[in-house]
């Protein structure tokens, strides 16, 4: 699940806890069991992690939809 | 748990008659496919014609030419104006395609076979078993091979198409032996010599009696003779050229199992003519007089023919796909569905296609009222539900939503019961179900009001879900405890008689609780109330709910209501026991939202009269489309109809609110009682939602109560984003199964939602705190 979404907007999302631009950093995701290791914006600081609509409704709702049906 | 073995896989399949041949096919002695062979004729492709003659015709160019056509005897068009000329068409095909030389003929074989006699019997045998690879040796006591065939008229078979056909032999190496007579002596010769020998003469024949004697009596199944290793024609006489091709073939089918050592009677049920059993509905097809030849002598012209085979009903049942949009949206028909669907069941490894498809029916039984063998899918689809459900193995996505939406109406926010106030017992209990007090709670309280007045002993009332919605989703441990849930509360109650108003919960509870009776049919048969509607004869279009589908009792109510009300009755093409299903049946519009759209839109689009529902979800969802429709009680306590028919489809979050606000209202009026608020802070977060945002809410299934846990949540804890651009805030919270995200603006008053999606993945956070 290596992304390559337009960052455009997402960039100007910062952290609101303390303030700290984003930046691509791994991140553990995990569904029905499958775990996995991805690319996504986060704040480094506290660990917050951004989804974006794009990715939620794209990539992510297709590989959701593959496992569902493994 | 296994959903269907194979052995009732094939008794569904075979109820399918789709793939049954036609009538003209079944009843061609050798089987040309005719409905295909006209198919390639409209396409102006002759090649592909011929093609077709030839998987069959052992000579096109001979048999085309002169079969007597027994298909035409039995084609379905018949049934609106003459036969298609099968025979004619044949013969223009043969007429102006010249065949096709096909390569690639099987590895020879070492086996030998002699044939006596070169009509059509011996030719038909010699050419099937030379393409098997046998060595194959026609022994002719004439000057040329054909027999009879010099018999007919040069105009309908001229000489040179058949040395031309015949020449095909050569290719095939069959060793050629003229000018020779085989005598009883000659037989014993070749018997020795070959491994089989075929006589290719009509049964009972006299030469057949002379060169077998006592032992000709033959096998009318195998074409064997008592001889071993001597077979012969079975079909008596000469006068059906293609009855006799057929015998040739038949006695070369028995021939190459006999030199393979198998079963010369095993599974022959198919040679052929037959019955088939493929139905065709030639109802409203309008009769069409048989495209005549300009130049009979020369047969049909190419436009002649094109015009002919235009004529041909392509014959084929698929009368459960013209009825359903689910069978059409996935582009075949149920045998096939079928097979599909057990192969998906039964996958160990690998990915499960069929899961969309199997989720996306409607349970609505339509097909099996339609189908002539009463296939029901449906039935199929739900069983394979409970078998993905107990395998663990249902994709959670599918129904979820459903199940919360299910949980919501069977918890402490809408489920009670109460005696009627002022009485410590019932007669019966009011059960409006979770969609109508969705939709019209103010009508629960009405009809409610209604059955107190009309009936005496006590009307308890019941708030709760009938668990549709597990049953259709196929977890069975969950509907079968929401069952024993009503039990309980019914019993609480003192069992008394059930009124349902929702002809789902009606068809759930059918069987389980005895008695139990549609609020329809205890209306038709009481005085309505007195502020019923000014209908003034005025038309409207009945929508059946489709689990009313084998309730004629509930139908038959409705419509004595309407006409009570004075209102004139349209039918719709698909009602009563065909009546369709709006789409929510089944959980359609959860598992298959794009479907669900198409589903509402082509029943709506069956008429241009506005529609009456008696189901609160048939109406909305043809709200939703535009389609003007009432509630049969819009109609019974007289509310303005032509706002009642465009009243817009209530969405998820206020369903949910419209419950909880009935049971709150009723505690309180009716039975004096303090409703309890839910003291939980989320609920205090004041939303301002646009229409745009609650669409998207609507279509991604995202509730208020959600957003509201989200911004909560975030404003909290100040774990969220913001945009410093335009100070919009993005948080997220994942209650149990599903993570939520917000973008909204703090506003003085409250929140404003500018965005929400969601997805089901989690995302592991490691804490830096
Ligand atoms: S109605 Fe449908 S299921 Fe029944 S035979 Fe025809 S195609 Fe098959
Ligand atoms: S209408 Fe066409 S497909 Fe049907 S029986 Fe006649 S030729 Fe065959
Ligand atoms: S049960 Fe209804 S939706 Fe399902 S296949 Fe049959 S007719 Fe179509
Ligand atoms: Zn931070």
């Amino acid at each position: 699940m290596n992304n390559t979404l337009k960052q455009t907007p997402t960039t100007l999302w910062k952290c609101g806890k303390c303030g700290g631009e984003l930046q691509r950093g791994s991140v553990k995701a995990s569904y029905l069991g499958n775990d996995f290791v991805v690319e996504e914006l986060k704040c480094l600081n506290c660990g917050l992690v951004l989804i974006t609509e794009e990715l939620a409704l794209g990539k992510m709702f297709e590989v959701e939809q593959s496992l569902e049906d493994k | 748990m296994l959903l269907m073995d194979q052995d009732e896989l094939k008794k569904q399949e075979a109820k399918c008659t789709q793939e049954n041949p036609p009538a003209c096919t079944a009843s061609c002695p050798i089987h040309v496919d005719a409905r295909k062979l006209m198919l390639d004729i409209q396409n102006q492709d002759l090649k592909s014609a011929l093609a077709t003659l030839q998987k069959k015709q052992p000579f096109p160019g001979i048999i085309s030419r002169i079969c007597d056509h027994p298909c035409e005897a039995e084609c379905k068009r018949q049934e609106a104006g003459p036969a298609i000329a099968i025979s004619a068409l044949e013969r223009f095909c043969v007429k102006n395609q010249t065949k096709i030389v096909k390569a690639g003929i099987v590895p020879p074989k070492s086996q030998t076979v002699a044939v006596v006699g070169s009509g059509l019997r011996g030719l038909t045998a010699a050419y099937d078993l030379a393409k098997k690879g046998y060595k194959v040796s026609l022994f002719e006591k004439a000057d040329r091979l054909g027999g009879d065939l010099w018999n007919f008229s040069d105009a309908q078979l001229p000489p040179e198409v058949i040395v031309e056909e015949l020449s095909v032999l050569n290719r095939l190496n069959v060793q050629i032996h003229l000018n020779t007579a085989i005598t009883q002596q000659d037989l014993a010769k070749l018997q020795e010599e070959f491994n089989v020998v075929y006589l290719g003469l009509a049964a009972h024949s006299d030469e057949i009696s002379e060169l077998l004697g006592e032992q000709s009596w033959i096998d009318p199944v195998t074409c064997a003779t008592p001889l071993p290793g001597i077979f012969s024609g079975a079909v008596v006489g000469n006068d059906s050229p293609i009855k006799s091709v057929a015998d040739g073939r038949k006695a070369a089918v028995s021939i190459d199992r006999y030199l393979q050592g198998v079963s010369l009677t095993a599974s022959r049920e198919g040679e052929g003519p037959f019955e088939t059993q493929l139905y065709v509905n030639t109802k409203g097809i309008s009769p069409l007089p048989a495209v005549q030849m300009n130049d009979e002598p020369g047969g049909y012209t190419s436009e002649e023919a094109v015009q002919e085979a235009g004529r041909c009903l392509n014959c084929q049942c698929l009368e459960c796909v013209k009825a359903c949009k689910y069978m059409q949206e996935y582009g075949s028909y149920p045998k096939k569905y079928l097979r599909q669907i057990y192969n998906n069941d039964t996958i160990v490894m690998g990915m499960r296609h069929g899961n969309k498809m199997i989720n996306s029916c409607s349970l609505c039984g339509q097909c099996a009222e339609i189908c002539p063998q009463g296939l029901d899918l449906g039935e199929t689809c739900k069983a394979t539900r409970e078998s993905m459900v107990s395998k663990g193995k249902m994709p959670p996505s599918a129904h979820d939503f459903a199940l919360r939406d299910m949980a919501f109406s069977n918890s402490e926010e809408f489920a009670m019961s109460r005696h009627q106030p002022g009485h410590d017992s019932s007669q019966y209990v009011f059960f409006p179900g979770c969609q109508l007090s969705g939709s019209s709670p103010e009508q629960v309280e009405k009809v409610y009001a209604y059955l107190r007045e009309k009936l005496s002993g006590g009307v308890a009332l019941m708030l709760r879900c009938c668990g549709a919605p597990a049953d259709w989703a196929g977890d069975q441990t969950l509907f079968q405890s929401s069952l024993e849930g009503m039990v309980a509360e019914l019993e609480s109650l003192g069992k008394p008689q059930l009124i349902v108003a929702c002809s789902t919960c009606h068809s759930v509870f059918r069987e389980k609780f005895k008695g139990v009776v549609s609020l329809w049919e205890l209306m038709a048969d009481l005085d309505l109330p007195v502020q019923g509607a000014v209908i003034n004869g005025s038309i409207l279009a009945v929508q059946d709910a489709c689990t009313t589908r084998n309730e004629p009792i509930i139908q038959d109510a409705v419509r004595h209501i309407l006409t009570k009300l004075g209102c004139k009755i349209e039918e719709l093409p698909y009602n009563k026991e065909r009546t369709k299903c709006c789409g929510f049946g089944g959980l359609t519009s959860f598992a298959n939202p794009e479907l669900a759209k198409k589903i509402i839109e082509d029943r709506i689009s069956e008429s241009t009269t506005d529609y009456v529902a008696y189901c609160a979800m048939c109406r909305d969802n043809f709200a939703s489309k535009g389609k003007r429709t009432v509630h049969l009680l819009d109609l019974v306590f007289g509310t303005d109809l032509d706002k009642a028919a465009i009243r817009p489809s209530v969405g998820f979050s206020y369903r949910h609110e419209n419950r909880a606000k009935l049971k709150r209202t009723l505690l309180h009026s009716l039975w004096k009682e303090a409703p309890q608020e839910k003291d939980v802070a989320y609920l205090t977060v004041n939303l301002e939602l646009n229409e745009r945002v609650l669409e998207i809410m609507e279509e991604r299934r995202i509730l208020i109560e959600d957003i509201q846990q989200v911004i909560e949540l975030a404003e909290r804890t100040g774990r969220k984003f913001i945009n410093p651009d335009n100070g919009h805030s993005l948080a997220y919270f994942r209650p149990v199964k599903v993570t939520y995200w917000v973008e909204y603006q703090p506003q003085e008053q409250g929140f404003v939602v500018l965005n929400v999606y969601s997805h089901r993945m989690e995302i592991v956070e490691e804490s830096h705190e």
